[in-house]
Formats: C-alpha cells, structure tokens, sequence
C-alpha cells in the first residue's frame, strides 16, 4: 500500500499544480476569452469518460470469458464512473457554450452525441436492474457493453464528422499532430494524467466498495 | 427404430426457412404484433394529419416525421419475436429444435417482413395524406429498405435480452433507443435529401454508414446472441 500512498500524495500536488496553472498561465487560444480556461477541465473529463466505458468494455468481454463476479462488477463500476465524468463533460461544456453561444443547449452535434452515449449507459443500469438471476443479468450486461460500444466510435468520430459544427475543432488536433504548444500543453496534458488517475482511483474505491457490500449481503442471507 | 434415423436432418436453410414460416403462421393466427403495430401507425398517421392539415412542412419535417412513425410503430411489434416465445413457453423446445445461428437469423428475418408489411402499407397511406414531394424516388426506396434492415438488425439482439426480463414493454424501448439512434438519424438526413434535394456527397455518405451500421451491429450480436440465448 505505500506505493498508492505515494501516488495518492502526488495526485493531489498535481491537481493544485494543474488548477493554479490554469488560471494564470497565458490564454490557451487566441481570439478566445478567459472563458477558454475550461478547456483544461473540459476536455479530460470527456477522455476519461471515454477511458471509463473502455475499461467497461474490456471488463465485460472479461467476463464473459471468465464468467467471475469480480469481472462483472468492475464493469458495473467502470460504468457508473464513467457516467459521472460524462456529466461533468456535459454540464463544463454547456457553461462554455452559455458564454461563447449566449445558450446553455443548442443542439450542437457533439452535445447530441454526449447525450446519446449517456443514454446508451442509462440503459446499461436499466438492464442490470430488470433481470433477475445474478449470472444472467451479468451476462446481458455485458452483452450489452459491448454492443453499445459500437455506439460509441459512431457517435463519438462519425455522425460529428457529417454535421456542422460549433464545436472548436483544430485546438487539440490539427492535421494529425497535437497543436498545443509549450505551457498550455504542459498544463493540459497535466490535467489529462491528473483526472486518469483520479478515475483509476475512484475506479479501485468503487469497486472494493462493491465487493464487501456483497458480501455484506451474503452475511446477512446466512 | 431404423427408419427414423434414415430421416434425413433438415439443413440450415430448411431450418431458418422453417422457423420464419413457423412465425408468420402464428402471427396470421393471432395477430400479436401486427394488428398492434398498424393500428398505432394508423393513429399516429391519423394525428399528423389533422394537426398539420393546410400547413406546408419543409422536407425535413416530412423525413423526420417518416422515420419516427416507422421507429414508434416498429418498437411496438419488434420485440413479439422473442417475447411470444418466452409467453407461450415454447422457447426451450425451440432451444431443442435449432442452432442458436437459426434461431437468430429466423427472428431477423421475421422482424424484417413484420417492418416491411408495416412500410408498405404505411408509406403510400404517407405520401397520400401528407403529400410530400419525392425528387430521387429509388435512392429513397433504397434508403427505406436499408434504414428497416438496420432496425431489424439492431432489434433482435435487445428482443432477445427483454424477453426474459421482468419488465418488457418499456425495457425494450430503452435498451434499443440508443443502438438505433445513430441509425435513424442518418436516415433522416439522407431521406431529407431523397425529398428535398441537396448535396449529393451527404446522400453518398450517409448510405455508405446505412449499410455498414447494421452489418457490424448484425456480425457482433450474432457473436453474441449464444450468451443471450442460452443462458
């Protein structure tokens, strides 16, 4: 355990670093105000909501060869994870999009999208409620995983490619090189390996939790 | 004794062939999803129509409202495939009788002819009332044909996976909203386009997604239908 100690202490030294930075380094993009600075925060709550239902996905094909609980159970917990980042993309976004667009929700492609791949785990939760026996409902859930996973490239890289957009493009990515250059770049990718690795710690919290509330459940049965 | 096993075993074609001739007797004995499916097409129809009469809906509209009756009609008679099964307690003889491969392909192609006797009769009733203009008519006919594979395709799996749920009806709505959606939208657009006219790249993209959707949604859930069915 002290090597997670020492990880833990580093995650917060980083997320201070990280959120100091944001504020008083220059302005990440030209002809964008302050309000830009929520790129920081932004955009890796969406990458790591994305890591989150990877982990699900590789979890439930796990599963589904290895036919353990444990497997299953990490998915159930990659997914709620996931869920919450998703909703903090979509909440940081909608502020941006108040002060750049003057509305908080304008059907923009990406924001439809976002929705989407929350309804897709929405349903996930939905499925893992309505089905009785353990083995079963662990099985369809990872069925289902991995079916929606397919949902995910096209709404994620597809349908926004053949729709316009207000969503910036070319900030992060342009002509397949990254275009940010020198502190911003730092900054972000800072926060990027910052927001990682709370989701790998949330993740473990979560799915130890999950572990002794079952066999909590298995006491009280006894 | 010998002359049974003299019997010849049915080959897989006989089989699926068999399956969907078995289901569409029962459907014309009972009527489970298709008398259901038509007359909620015929209300929702009959709606539109009065609520929108002397007004003049851009093609959008027109494409928008074509693919959500198709979706709302379909999700009430897409999932009866495998719920009747589960119903009349016949789904473990069917177990007994075919290779899950069959049974997943029969029930697509059930869920196949239930949508287009629902868009045959539903989409000339369509163009009657509501008279929408049609500038490209056979890329349409196309896209109508693809767009109901695809929800087919991408409905049987979930049918499957309600059928032995707790709760049915509004469980299957849910589990086949998002898988259907990317779907649908893309059908909308390119449907908009078959009306109204417009970029002929955008029509060319979005049949090209019409057709790989529902074949990579198809080619995973026919991996994954074993987990599904026999469990």
């Amino acid at each position: 355990m002290r090597n997670l100690d020492i990880v833990k202490i580093f995650l917060g030294i980083l997320f201070c670093g990280v959120i100091v930075l944001s504020f008083v380094t220059e302005k990440p993009v030209r002809g964008f105000g302050d309000e830009f600075r929520i790129f920081y925060y932004h955009v890796p709550c969406a990458i790591v909501s994305f890591i989150a239902f990877l982990v699900n996905l590789i979890y439930s094909v796990k599963y589904l060869r290895s036919r353990n609980y444990l497997d299953d159970m990490k998915a159930a917990s990659a997914a709620e994870i996931g869920i919450v980042f998703g909703v903090l993309a979509t909440l940081t976004g909608a502020i941006f999009a108040k002060i750049t667009w003057g509305t908080y929700w304008n059907w923009d492609i990406r924001q439809t999208s976002i929705v989407v791949l929350l309804a897709v785990y929405g349903a996930y939760f939905a499925l893992r409620t309505a089905v009785e026996p353990e083995e079963r409902r662990s099985a369809f859930s990872a069925v289902y995983a991995i079916l929606a996973f397919i949902a995910v490239p096209t709404f994620g890289i597809i349908v926004p490619r053949l729709y316009d957009s207000l969503h910036p493009k070319d900030t992060l990515m342009s002509g397949g090189k990254i275009a940010l250059g020198g502190t911003v770049a730092v900054v972000f990718f800072g926060s990027l390996l910052a927001f990682t690795l709370l989701f790998f710690w949330l993740f473990n919290l979560r799915w130890r939790t999950g572990l002794l509330e079952r066999s909590r459940m298995e006491r009280s049965y006894e | 004794m010998k002359s049974r096993s003299q019997k010849k075993e049915l080959t897989w074609s006989a089989k699926l062939a068999a399956l969907v001739v078995k289901d569409l007797r029962v459907e014309l004995r009972t009527r489970y999803s298709l008398n259901v499916l038509i007359m909620f097409a015929l209300v929702t129809l009959f709606a539109l129509g009065v609520t929108f009469t002397g007004q003049i809906l851009t093609f959008r509209i027109h494409a928008a409202l074509i693919w959500i009756m198709i979706y709302f009609s379909g999700l009430q008679g897409l999932s009866g495939g495998f719920v009747k099964e589960e119903e009349a307690r016949t789904a473990m003889a069917l177990r007994l009788y075919a290779p899950s491969s069959v049974i997943f392909f029969g029930k697509l192609v059930f869920s196949l002819l239930i949508l287009t006797i629902l868009v045959v009769f539903l989409f000339p009733l369509y163009y009657i009332l509501m008279n929408p203009e049609i500038k490209r008519f056979w890329i349409m006919l196309l896209v109508l044909i693809l767009g109901i594979f695809g929800l087919s395709a991408t409905s049987t799996i979930t049918a499957a996976m309600v059928s032995k749920a707790n709760v049915k009806g509004a469980l299957f709505a849910v589990l086949s909203f998002p898988l259907m959606l990317p779907l649908l939208l893309i059908a909308i657009s390119a449907t908009s386009v078959c009306l109204g006219g417009g970029d002929g790249q955008t029509l060319w993209d979005s049949l090209k997604i019409l057709i790989a959707y529902p074949v990579i949604v198809t080619a995973v859930s026919f991996l994954l239908f074993d987990y599904v069915w026999n469990n």
